[in-house]
């Protein structure tokens, strides 16, 4: 699966996005079965929502997220082929963005 | 020569220090104290130094039973045109805020993610707007809580 799923749908002046992002949004807290150990925290601490190159939504995101987070939003003000983009960035300071064209 | 390029940067630095100084939205830092405290009231105390919503404006979707904790849907939805905020607190969570929205006068009123619930708790979308907070709670059972470990 594609790190980030974006789609952008625009209806009456309002655009809903959509989007899925893969991780694995470990809390810390949760135990390796085999060897005891607690798994790492390892979660998206921020995603930047795009429209055009402009911000028009950051989201502080904790671990209480869950794995593969969906995140969904509506934006005013933009239209039919305008280009959505999210980027998040995650504790370890791994990062993803995709793109998607507001339909 | 020297005085076309001491022009140059002048008129370059007072294009860049304009564009600095122009006022763009700006973005409240991520709240790292916050995501950590472990209580409602001390998410409040830190994110907005008060606990006093009003319940107007605001409200809240989430299932009455969550089969699977790990996996909860809220929706929120405001009205309030002049809305900065939205932030997703479970006071019965270990770390009760679960995700904050910075939003801009783009925004659309309308933000909705997936969380985790450890056990059954009441969901609060606070919404910050003009200095003032609204907020919406729904109570979500949890028959399978979703922390794991």
């Amino acid at each position: 699966m594609a790190k980030i799923k974006i789609r952008a749908k625009e209806k009456n002046g309002i655009v809903t996005v959509k989007s899925l992002l893969k991780h694995p949004m470990e809390t810390g807290n949760r135990k390796d079965k085999k060897t005891g150990n607690k798994i790492p925290a390892h979660y998206i601490t921020e995603v930047n929502c795009e429209v055009n190159g402009k911000t028009v939504m950051k989201a502080y995101l904790g671990p209480g997220v869950s794995k593969d987070p969906y995140m969904s939003f509506d934006v005013k003000g933009a239209k039919k082929g305008d280009t959505v983009k999210l980027s998040w960035v995650d504790n370890k300071g791994e990062s993803a963005s995709g793109e998607a064209t507001v339909k | 020569m020297t005085i076309h390029r001491r022009k140059f940067l002048h008129t370059a630095l007072g294009v860049a220090a304009t564009i600095l100084v122009v006022p763009l939205k700006v973005f409240a830092a991520r709240p790292k104290e916050a995501f950590g405290a472990e209580k409602y009231d001390d998410v409040m105390n830190t994110l907005f130094n008060s606990s006093n919503t009003d319940s107007s404006h605001v409200s809240i979707k989430a299932p009455d039973i969550a089969e699977n904790g790990a996996v909860v849907p809220i929706t929120v939805k405001t009205d309030l045109s002049d809305a900065e905020s939205v932030s997703i607190i479970v006071p019965n969570n270990p770390n009760p805020l679960a995700a904050s929205f910075e939003l801009t006068p783009s925004s659309g009123g309308l933000v909705s993610t997936r969380i985790k619930m450890a056990k059954t708790s009441d969901v609060h979308a606070v919404v910050k707007a003009g200095g003032k907070l609204y907020s919406a709670t729904k109570e979500v059972k949890v028959t399978i809580g979703g922390c794991g470990g």
